[in-house]
């Protein structure tokens, strides 16, 4: 399994960059994940994205849809647009620490 | 990241106005958007109803003529047969988070995707921009089509 190096410690993630292992996310290396992604400054409005991505994932196992995000997150789908342009839910998935979302809605 | 070949850009084409014509396209459109991928959508001839303001809450699912769903043609076609149908299926998709029609064409909209009702079709059935839901960016020609679909993907559904 390939391994990412974020925030100075080696972590395992998939072929696309995902984290295999979320407990070993810390929140320092959301920037430097976000700036692959090509987010160059997360802002707080990101970072509502991205906490509430780790919620969903701890309490289901799995992150929400963009239409879950819309909804629930306090962020509406036209911004999560303008927030994550390359994909809300799985660009926030990757920059959250927790694995890629598999829905199709 | 593996570099493989990408899609870019997709232009759906939505011809049929039956709940099974329709929910495919719109699937397709979000999904291409959930990867970052530009997506038109072009509503044309019954696809209009998936637009149009009147239509677009009673769209059903086909029971007669459509050997998907393993349904005798004359049962299909008794009152009452198709309603009952597109209930159970409503009621299926959504458990599986898929919105109504009304509230999908309003989320893809959101996501950024174009939405695009057939001039030729629109002069059809005698509707104007009106008629249509807000949503639509605008009523145009199948050369306009062809030029915002320029450069990408044209999947008919």
């Amino acid at each position: 399994m390939p391994t990412t190096t974020y925030a100075g410690s080696a972590v395992p993630v998939d072929d696309e960059g995902f984290f295999t292992d979320p407990a070993r996310w810390t929140e320092p290396m959301a920037e430097q994940i976000a700036k692959e992604a090509g987010i160059d400054t997360l802002t707080d409005r990101h970072w509502i994205v991205i906490r509430f991505m780790r919620e969903q994932y701890a309490a289901k196992g799995t992150g929400p849809t963009v239409r879950v995000l819309g909804k629930t997150s306090g962020v509406s789908v036209k911004e999560l647009y303008q927030l994550f342009p390359k994909g809300p839910a799985k660009t926030a998935a990757k920059i959250a620490g927790i694995p890629k979302p598999r829905g199709c809605i | 990241m593996a570099d493989t070949a990408t899609i870019e850009k997709v232009s759906i084409i939505v011809s049929k106005g039956s709940l099974e014509g329709i929910y495919p396209a719109l699937i397709m459109a979000n999904g291409a958007r959930a990867e970052g991928i530009e997506a038109d959508l072009f509503f044309t001839f019954f696809g209009l109803d998936a637009i149009a303001k009147k239509r677009w809450e009673h769209i059903k699912l086909a029971t007669v003529g459509n050997p998907g769903l393993h349904l005798p043609t004359l049962l299909g076609g008794m009152p009452g047969v198709p309603d009952l149908v597109t209930r159970y299926m409503e009621r299926k998709m959504d458990k599986l988070d898929i919105p109504p029609i009304p509230e999908f064409i309003e989320m893809i909209a959101d996501t950024g995707a174009g939405i695009y009702a057939c001039k030729a079709s629109v002069d059809l059935f005698e509707l104007d921009k009106d008629d249509l839901v807000e949503q639509v960016h605008g009523i145009i020609t199948v050369g306009e089509f062809y030029e915002h679909a320029a450069g990408g993907q044209i999947i008919y559904t």
